[in-house]
């Protein structure tokens, strides 16, 4: 008698030394911006916090994938307000972040007027971050239907939590993306932290999956665990991937931790009840001989310092000039 | 001469061609239809959209961030509500990024009541329109500004929003748009499309010229020297009328069409207040907080000294809706008569 065979999904490959320890010191270096936002905040060099603490392992992956660059051959990151490691991941400085917070003339993303976490670098394509929820996904199928009569393989993403996918512009992002008469290049993400500021998901939300809801306009879903580092990795870079070459939508849902709260509003605290990226990533590290503890020490403390170093001249930094307020009401770009 | 319809999409045309419009699009505005007001009929750059507002300005906006030009089309600003917080984020994009990002978009609808349009297909949307910083607005009253005013605006880098007063759609104009045939029904066979079957249609455009109505420029409809009366739009006309009625009684009003809201001929209104000392304002949108009590204020705080009477608004009353049978809508927005009554009436008024 013959058994049926074992279909075992073969385990991934797991990344390489030097991709790992990128990654790392791009999380401890996102996670040590947070902390100090988070301080600066506290000490009153800032009105509002608001950021990615916990999302580290995957924001970190969408930076290092995506193809950096100005216009519809390159990749637009339509983003909300957590996603500072995507942007260091990138190569952006953490002393812009600073500067938002402290609301310097030299913030680099919107010159004093918009809260922490609020990015914005057209060189980039990065989309500018504003405060309504899920806006953006109503504004990046914009972006991809330009990419797709572009040709090329830029593709565009778009990020947002999981409260938010109850307004009407998630279901405008599935319908726009998936068109028959033009469907798009489009990543469509959801970070699924399973809160909204203090309401659970789970009194509000029947679908088991916030990704199954792309399945009924035939679009390829996943969730995936967004706190293991090499999942969220590897998971992403084959969505990337078949987003870049079918040039169709893909709705990718990650469960993360959010390990300070929603934002300054609900104190930004350390919660100690939730996976922490940085642990599982710092673990794996030693467990396969690729860092030490000690070595793992110094590039936080390295990160640390620097940090610290930046938030200083940030909080030296004058404050945008009163008349300034008149300035890019319209575009001075003819 | 052409219709605004036409005027309309004459420009459209013009902007696919020369300015680099990529696209065009909203709900119907693509073939078959080519819109409920068959003014994107035969366009190279239209296409159908969801139907979803939010949708519709969310994509141009995503459009005009990616590089693309877009015009896009609310079928009837009735329906364009539902999109307030993202024309909001339209129009602060450039100033919340301080400069780093501007949007070169465009989006049409049409607004106001003359077409027994009932509830949902009266509104007017200039007094909202101009709360919202960051756009320019505009509004033409006859074909030869509606098509200068959409290649204006096709130029911009900024948003624009462009007011269709949907009344004036089909009224045939008094000027020629530079390059449209002398005969109206050869013009009609080269650009409307045919009933039936239109798969096979394709539009046969005139040389069309570049025309331009610069953004911010009001036109002195009709010269005087006893009252001034400020209008756009659907009552532009009739304030026209009221004022050609009058002369023969000896009121001589000045009309200005104001043509963009915002921003708007500010000197335009100065120097004819300046000269005639009175001032009606006239549209149709709601009473309270109208556009043209931003006006009065202004009015009174910089030429106050100016006046011999007070600065009035003549508007559309403040009701949930415009009802549907001929003497509601007449009673609920300002018509001939009563521009003629308040013009005499503040003719006659004394210090
Ligand atoms: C349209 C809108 N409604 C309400 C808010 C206030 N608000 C800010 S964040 C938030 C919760 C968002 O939760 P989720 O979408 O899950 O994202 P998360 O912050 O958890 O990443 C709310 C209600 C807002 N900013 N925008």
């Amino acid at each position: 008698m013959s058994r049926p065979a074992l279909v075992e999904k073969p385990e991934r490959a797991p990344l390489d030394r030097e991709l790992l320890v990128r990654m790392h010191d791009l999380m401890v270096e996102a996670r040590v911006l947070e902390e100090r936002l988070i301080q600066m905040y506290k000490a009153g060099h800032g009105f509002f916090w608001i950021g990615g603490p916990g999302e580290e392992a995957f924001n970190v992956s969408l930076g290092l994938l995506m193809k950096k660059g100005q216009g519809p051959a390159f990749d637009y990151l339509h983003a909300h307000y957590r996603q500072s490691a995507t942007l260091l991941a990138l190569g952006e400085e953490p002393i812009g972040a600073l500067r938002q917070m402290k609301n310097t003339a030299t913030d680099p993303y919107s010159g004093g007027r918009n809260f922490a976490g609020h990015f914005s670098k057209r060189s980039w394509n990065i989309a500018p971050a504003s405060s309504p929820i899920e806006v953006q996904y109503a504004v990046a199928p914009g972006t991809a239907l330009v990419q797709k009569r572009h040709g090329g393989d830029g593709i565009t993403i778009v990020t947002g939590g999981d409260a938010g996918t109850a307004e009407g512009d998630f279901a405008s992002c599935l319908v726009w993306s998936s068109r028959p008469a033009n469907p798009l290049p489009i990543l469509i993400i959801v970070t699924n932290n399973k809160w909204g500021i203090s309401t659970a998901s789970d009194g509000q939300h029947g679908e088991k999956h916030v990704a199954d809801r792309g399945k009924a306009f035939g679009m390829r879903t996943k969730t995936i665990d967004g706190n293991d580092p090499e999942t969220a990795y590897l998971e992403l870079k084959e969505a990337i991937a078949y987003v870049r070459k079918e040039r169709k939508p893909f709705l990718l849902e990650a469960n993360v931790s959010r390990l300070y709260g929603h934002s300054s509003a609900s104190g930004a605290n350390f919660v100690t009840d939730e996976v922490d990226c940085l642990k599982v990533m710092e673990e794996r590290l030693e467990q396969r001989g690729i860092m030490t503890r000690a070595q793992m020490d110094a590039v936080r403390t390295r990160w640390t310092e620097a940090i610290a170093e930046m938030a200083r001249q940030a909080r030296e930094e004058p404050l945008p000039a009163p008349e300034t307020i008149w300035n890019h009401i319209y575009s001075e770009r003819k | 001469m052409a219709n605004m319809a036409q005027a309309i999409r004459m420009a459209l045309h013009y902007a696919e061609e020369n300015l680099g419009v990529t696209d065009i699009f909203g709900e119907d505005v693509g073939p078959p239809l080519g819109g409920v007001f068959t003014v994107t009929q035969g366009l190279k750059t239209t296409w159908n959209s969801p139907l979803d507002e939010r949708g519709i300005i969310g994509v141009a906006m995503g459009i005009a961030m990616a590089g693309g030009r877009p015009v896009a089309e609310i079928q009837f600003c009735d329906y364009v509500y539902n999109t307030i917080d993202l024309l909001k984020l339209a129009g602060n994009t450039c100033w919340s990024t301080h400069g780093d990002w501007n949007l070169p978009m465009v989006v049409k609808t049409p607004v106001g009541s003359g077409i027994r349009g009932s509830i949902y297909h009266s509104h007017s949307f200039d007094a909202t329109m101009t709360h919202i910083p960051g756009w320019k607005v505009v509004i033409p009253s006859n074909p030869l500004d509606a098509y200068g005013l959409m290649i204006s605006a096709c130029r911009e880098q900024d948003p624009v929003m462009y007011l269709e007063p949907k009344a004036l759609l089909r009224i045939k104009g008094e000027e020629r748009i530079p390059g449209e045939p002398d005969d109206d029904r050869l013009l009609s066979k080269m650009i409307d499309a045919p009933l039936g079957d239109r798969s096979k249609w394709k539009a046969q455009w005139p040389e069309l010229q570049a025309y331009e109505v610069p953004i911010g420029k009001g036109k002195i409809v009709r010269p005087g020297s006893q009252v001034t009366v400020v209008s756009y739009g659907r009552t532009l006309p009739l304030c026209a009328k009221a004022a050609e009625t009058l002369a023969a009684e000896g009121i001589d009003a000045e009309v200005i069409d104001l043509r963009s809201l915002w921003p708007y001929d500010w000197e335009m209104i100065r120097a004819s207040v300046e000269k005639t000392g009175k001032v009606l304002y006239v549209n149709e949108d709601t009473e309270v907080t109208n556009f043209g009590e931003h006006l009065i204020r202004r009015t009174v705080d910089e030429l106050f000294y100016h006046l011999n009477a007070a600065p009035k608004l003549l508007a559309g009353k403040f009701l949930p809706g415009i009802g549907l049978a001929d003497t509601l809508e007449m009673a609920s927005v300002p018509q001939l008569g009563d521009i003629l009554d308040a013009i005499r009436k503040l003719a006659a008024e004394q210090p």
